[in-house]
């Protein structure tokens, strides 16, 4: 039984607010034979400053340190990739640093921007992260993957990252889904809906109109994991502009608060041991007493179901950030659906469901942005970008993109980035003739969550419009 | 291209065929410009087993060794046994003790979880599919990932430990695990029970 301090458990608290200024993301593709990713990483830049009406140039101005997300240095064969891109945004000589936490590069870059605005050292910083998956075969590729698991223990195990998550999907699967083909259905209806709300995204690598059916005759992956369980490699480029007040409100009117936390758990799953679950705020003592009971063998506590790194990082953020329920005070969730059953664990995780019952977020319909059920708005929609299985995972950037796309709806301003035809144009794209302006109405608070393989690193970042704060 | 190394005063001696060259090719989009370049390369790595020799020394051998805190002061490890093998406990970080588990692994280990995949990466070795399986044993706090070689797996069924003895690799595919009561006879070529 692993245990906690009070000091580890001590709320994280920045030393002043923290504001999201802007961000932008590139377009996402599978491949990008001819652009640098010099040139991903200037347009997500030009999009960031277009969305504040203002030019690289006067950005640039204001900018004091740099923090950059990229995951593998393999794949793209540059070490220091991150001194190439600081280089080519022509950011010299200011202070930068490459952040790599596996799937969760994006997030962590964040937390590691955050950071450098709440202590003081920058008033201004960059956030960028990006992914170049595209220059190697795919099994190259998932050898490189591999390669972030243990390289003694699991790595030589087939050279396949997916199968060392897998042996936890399989798990939930026959323990909390009970191998019920109601909750193989459910799994299949996040991938089609994520799929579906690509379509609407001119940003997305993978728009697909395609039904439960379609899922369910997919190619087995690792079963019950089929294709079209299974997110995207990508190719593409994010970031955000954080800030003090001062400077946020003097770049534009409306800054969105930021707050961004982090936990983790072991590289290998194997050395999970057993542990009391550590509470959210929606959840009380003894809640789960019963788990085993009515789950036999869903007692051993985080074991091959739950992400560990996942609920510390909401334990820290909801506190930091004020929130006491998640369905209740956030409007929106960008969950890292690596998996559409990592996916359902999620929402257990981050307390959106309790643990046992995280395939009701999607049956009750709540999950969605309209309510396939009543035709009401959802009670908390996800992944309204696509998320990973419909719009990209292209590692260092997607948690930063999740982020931006939070912000899009803070702002009412999601169907004015997504519905631009120029946007489509320019990305050789048709705008679909029944494209939908997914904003989310009234949307004030949301997260994003972003998470490493099989959990061991995950960030949760809230964003807040500053007139509907919950922490002071 | 072959290489073998050993050490020699302290350092690595590296033997053999290595650092191949290949030129490099042009890559052309559909309207013959220039795009990029392929980047050929063969690399030569060696890697430290450290502290954790015993371990891999020990599936060589047909003995599965794991790791005990025996640190009396520990608040949380103390006693607790480890597989994988941990050179250090996580809580304490003491030096911990060896400890051979192949007895307790013929005798308790059970399949935690599992999961079959025609899918491998790049330099992958094993045959396809591959059945992988979580293994855990009584009195150890951790689970052991592996694979099994013979039958299905299935959720708790018992299983019992082989080893390449006769070719070792000297890697964690030296060791792998089939069902309760296999026969000798039927064990993958290479492999036999614990010694």
């Amino acid at each position: 039984m692993i245990t906690f301090s009070k000091q580890q458990l001590k709320t994280p608290r920045y030393l002043r607010d923290v504001y999201l200024v802007t961000g932008g993301n590139s377009e996402f593709r599978r491949a990008f034979p001819e652009k640098r990713t010099e040139e991903l990483c200037i347009e997500a830049l030009q999009e960031a400053c277009d969305y504040i009406n203002t030019t690289p140039q006067e950005l640039k101005k204001h900018i004091h340190s740099c923090y950059y997300g990229h995951f593998a240095d393999h794949f793209g064969d540059q070490l220091l990739g991150e001194a190439v891109i600081h280089d080519r945004l022509g950011l010299d000589p200011l202070g930068n640093v490459g952040i790599k936490t596996g799937g969760a590069t994006g997030g962590s870059t964040l937390w590691e921007a955050a950071k450098a605005v709440a202590s003081g050292y920058s008033d201004c910083v960059l956030a960028m992260g990006w992914e170049r998956m595209d220059e190697v075969p795919t099994d190259e590729g998932n050898n490189y993957i591999a390669c972030a698991a243990d390289k003694d223990w699991e790595t030589p195990l087939g050279h396949i990252y997916t199968g060392y998550y897998a042996v936890m999907a399989q798990r939930y699967w026959q323990i909390f889904g009970k191998e019920e083909e109601s909750f193989r259905r459910t799994m299949a209806e996040i991938a089609v809906k994520n799929r579906g709300y690509a379509c609407h995204n001119p940003f997305a690598q993978a728009p697909m109109k395609i039904t439960v059916d379609d899922v369910l005759a997919s190619p087995v992956v690792a079963f019950p994991l089929r294709a079209l369980d299974c997110c995207l490699m990508s190719v593409g480029a994010a970031c955000a502009i954080l800030a003090d007040e001062e400077t946020a409100y003097a770049l534009t009117d409306t800054p969105q608060l930021i707050y961004v936390t982090a936990g983790s758990h072991t590289l290998r799953v194997a050395d999970r041991r057993h542990m009391k679950i550590p509470l959210l705020p929606n959840e009380e003592e003894g809640q789960y007493d019963d788990l085993g009971r009515e789950f036999p063998g869903g007692d051993r506590y985080p074991g091959f179901t739950g992400f560990l790194a996942a609920r510390m990082a909401a334990y820290y953020g909801y506190r930091m950030a004020g929130i006491r329920d998640p369905s209740e005070d956030l409007d929106l969730v960008e969950l890292h659906d690596a998996f559409t059953i990592s996916d359902i664990q999620t929402y257990e995780d981050v307390g959106i469901r309790p643990y046992g019952r995280g395939r009701t977020y999607v049956e009750s319909g709540d999950c969605y942005h309209t309510n396939p059920n009543t035709n009401a708005p959802g009670r908390l929609p996800a992944n309204l970008s696509g998320g990973l299985i419909g719009c990209m995972h292209s590692v260092g950037a997607t948690g930063i993109m999740q982020t931006v796309e939070c912000m899009y709806h803070l702002h009412g301003r999601h169907g004015e980035i997504h519905g631009d035809e120029l946007r489509w144009e320019r990305f050789d794209k048709q705008k679909p003739a029944d494209w939908q302006d997914l904003q989310v109405e009234g949307a004030n608070r949301a997260l994003a969550i972003s998470h490493a393989g099989v959990g061991s690193h995950v960030t949760a970042t809230v964003v807040v419009n500053p007139d509907h704060r919950l922490d002071k | 291209m072959s290489y073998s190394a050993d050490v020699v005063e302290n350092r690595y001696r590296l033997r053999g065929e290595f650092h191949s060259i290949e030129p490099n090719q042009p890559i052309r989009n559909e309207a013959g410009r220039l795009c990029g370049v392929t980047n050929p390369r063969r690399l030569v790595h060696t890697h430290s087993y450290g502290g954790e020799y015993e371990f891999f020394s020990g599936i060589a051998e047909g003995r599965l060794i794991g790791t005990r805190c025996d640190n009396a002061d520990c608040e949380v490890g103390y006693e607790s046994v480890f597989m994988p093998f941990r050179i250090y406990c996580p809580d304490c970080l003491q030096r911990t003790t060896s400890v051979d588990l192949t007895e307790v692994a013929n005798r308790t280990a059970t399949v935690h979880s599992f999961m079959i995949t025609e899918r491998t990466g790049a330099f992958n070795t094993l045959e396809k599919p591959i059945k992988f399986i979580n293994v855990e044993f009584e009195g150890v706090c951790t689970i052991l990932m592996g694979y099994l070689l013979r039958g299905e797996p299935v959720i708790g069924d018992r299983v019992v430990p082989i080893f390449a003895t006769e070719q070792p690799t000297y890697t964690i595919l030296d060791l792998a695990w089939v069902p309760e009561g296999t026969d000798r006879s039927d064990l993958p070529k290479g492999f036999s029970f614990a010694k």
